[in-house]
């Protein structure tokens, strides 16, 4: 990427999804994985929760008109398990979310997320319920997400959140789009490739 | 942190660098991509003018979108008929290897890598899907990856990447009969839960494991990652080499002889350090089946349904109940079934479908039961094949489909409907996952399975020697 864009801070009103383990299955049905972008994928986080069969929305915090603009959203703990799509938070993003706060995230779902500048930070589960809680009641409530200090706060509120440093330190340098960083030194891959065995067949 | 193991090692000689955010540059020794989880990846390159920088270390086939009946194109599903010519015009451009559907090759990107003997002990895998971690099996630290992770290695043959820790899980003594490998799966992450792996590689040894061919090594590894580690292996050896010497991708003559020093070296030294150990014991393992909505809701065959205060998340259990619309303190045996599909990365091979064969030989699937098997790759199909296995699936009601992903994930046209329950020898319990937002899914054994599609109902396999 020609353009660096370093996060160091998300600001907005914040919308929470309650429960534990909310797999990436939930998060997008795999029949919109069938799409050749991810244009289009912004319509369709939780869609299967959002919408029954005959495309009548449920009631689920996505559709709820309170937490209509919501950037961050505030989740439990192992978010995101379950299949590496990307598509998960490529339709978490898309559709306005630019943070995530949480008990805790599954790995590959991190990684996806910070490869897109998409910060996923960890707060204690008393803090996340806190935070839910405040939004719920007061939904209006702007939150600043600030990564480079890991303090997430509110009004007068202030918590710590966490990230690791090497996520935190892609996203704040802005090198979170990582392949001008790896591209940079194609000539130390191909003297490290040149030591692995299988490279050249095991020839003696 | 963990010393001197395997991967350790893999981690160490793979290593290109640390870069500026203080993570490692690693290099891929092997990329393997299918349909889904690519198409943007290729066109990122494009926009950025990119090509591949090893376009020999990238192999691809079709898999999670092809229909397992009707084959022929264009595919009745236009959708992917598009994803899969995106597929073949990107290999084409970019100059990566293919094995298309017409291939003797084709099939699940984590039978065939295997089966072809592209994946091989001591080098690094990566894929985009969370199932990679299946070719852990041959000591080779394999990983799932996402979309920009894919660009990544396209254009690099590296990622960015934070080392983990170790766990060695010890499977002690020996199984009993009817106890598979995925028995023993869903016993380590029903005991370690579905985020117990969070920021580990495990590592599984002890007699149970050593003692396991290479498929069933595969089923062990498939499902590391539904417990939440990136990344499963075991230790190569002798049952690792001699499942290797021959394969279309292994060197032969005395390169092989080279090929298994080095796999040999690159086993955890019997003096490594682990972050962490667990014990478990062969005995305890009963043929075991899902309840709930995770991989880790599991029960033994003669326990009885958890009471949801048993579980670290209560509430989360509840709602598990509630979408399966049963109650904790009854037996799991004897649950109705309306769908049977073996198949899937986890078991779709030959001796998995040896296994439901045995099972299924000489009787019948219950009426009004739609029970499928779906092989993992055509070659698996072709072996099973001269075997006679088919015939033996079709006498007793089973369709008998080619080679694809199928009903593991419903993207194709194999799916649940409506509140139906499937006995399925897949990796994911997740709602909606088989196709249909209120269908409902047991995880089991293929063995489980086809004795499950014969009785209509969740039995105990051990009743039928």
């Amino acid at each position: 990427m020609s353009e660096i864009v370093k996060i160091t801070r998300v600001t907005g009103t914040a919308v929470p999804i309650r429960g534990n383990d909310i797999d990436t299955d939930r998060i997008i049905p795999a029949r919109y994985l069938k799409e050749v972008t991810f244009a289009r994928m912004g319509q369709y986080p939780f869609f299967d929760e959002r919408f029954d069969a005959a495309g009548k929305p449920k009631a689920h915090p996505l559709n709820d008109p309170k937490y209509l603009g919501a950037s961050v959203l505030l989740v439990n703990r192992n978010f995101g398990c379950g299949s590496s799509r990307e598509h998960a938070p490529q339709a978490l993003y898309r559709f306005g979310i630019q943070a995530i706060v949480g008990e805790s995230f599954a790995a590959i779902f991190a990684g996806n997320c910070v490869m897109m500048g998409l910060p996923t930070a960890t707060a204690s589960a008393s803090d996340i319920e806190m935070l839910m809680n405040t939004v719920e009641q007061n939904p209006q409530t702007r939150f600043i997400v600030d990564i480079d200090k890991k303090i997430a706060s509110f009004g007068e509120q202030q918590i710590s959140i966490d990230l690791p440093e090497t996520y935190r330190s892609a996203l704040t340098s802005g090198s979170w789009d990582s392949t001008t960083m790896l591209r940079a030194r194609l000539d130390q891959v191909k003297k490290t490739a040149s030591k692995l065995p299988y490279m050249t067949g095991f020839a003696g | 942190m963990a010393e001197r193991t395997l991967y350790d090692k893999i981690w160490k000689s793979h290593t290109v660098g640390i870069l500026p955010t203080g993570q490692t540059q690693l290099f891929v020794g092997l990329h393997l991509i299918h349909e889904i989880t690519t198409a943007p990846a290729f066109d990122m390159l494009r926009e950025q003018g990119m090509d591949v920088a090893f376009p020999e270390r990238t192999f691809a086939t079709v898999d999670h979108i092809v229909p397992t009946d009707l084959r022929t194109r264009p595919f009745l599903d236009a959708e992917a008929e598009e994803l899969t010519k995106a597929l073949e015009k990107n290999v084409k451009e970019f100059g990566i290897e293919f094995f298309g559907l017409d291939s003797p090759n084709q099939g699940i990107v984590h039978v065939i890598g295997p089966q072809l003997g592209l994946t091989q002990p001591g080098m690094t895998l990566a894929c985009g899907d969370s199932h990679t971690s299946t070719h852990g099996a041959f000591g080779t630290l394999a990983f799932g990856i996402g979309t920009s992770q894919v660009r990544d290695v396209l254009a690099t043959q590296t990622l960015a990447m934070d080392k983990l820790q170790v766990r060695k899980i010890n499977v002690n003594g020996a199984l009993r009969t009817g106890v598979y490998a995925k028995d023993v799966i869903l016993n380590i992450i029903r005991r370690l839960g579905v985020a117990g792996g969070k920021g580990f590689a495990y590592e599984y040894g002890g007699p149970v494991v050593e003692n396991m061919n290479m498929e069933e090594r595969m089923t062990m590894c498939n499902m590391s990652i539904e417990g939440g580690a990136l990344a499963g292996y075991v230790n190569p050896d002798a049952t690792t080499f001699a499942f290797l010497r021959g394969r279309p991708y292994v060197p032969s003559g005395e390169a092989f002889e080279r090929a298994v020093a080095y796999w040999k070296s690159v086993a955890s030294d019997p003096d490594a350090r682990y972050d962490d150990v667990v014990e478990l014991e062969g005995k305890d393992i009963e043929p075991t089946v899902t309840w709930g909505v995770n991989p880790g809701q599991a029960v033994g065959i003669s326990e009885k349904l958890p009471r949801p205060e048993e579980y670290s998340d209560p509430d989360g259990a509840r709602k598990a109940y509630e979408h399966m619309g049963w109650q904790p303190g009854g037996p799991i045996l004897g649950t109705p079934i309306d769908v049977a599909f073996i198949g899937s990365c986890t078991n779709s091979r030959l001796t998995d479908l040896r296994a439901a064969a045995k099972i299924a030989r000489g009787r019948k699937v219950k009426a009004g039961i739609r029970a499928l098997v779906v092989p993992g790759s055509a070659e698996v199909k072709k072996l099973a094949e001269q075997e006679g296995l088919h015939d033996i699936f079709r006498e007793a009601g089973f369709e008998w489909r080619d080679a694809g992903c199928s009903m593991c994930l419903a993207m194709n046209p194999d799916k649940l409907v409506g509140r139906e329950i499937c006995a399925s020898s897949s990796n994911r319990n997740f709602i909606g996952r088989q196709g249909s937002p209120r269908g409902r899914t047991l995880l089991m054994s293929p063995a489980m399975v086809a004795a499950a599609a014969l009785n209509g109902q969740v039995v105990d396999v051990r009743e039928y020697p």
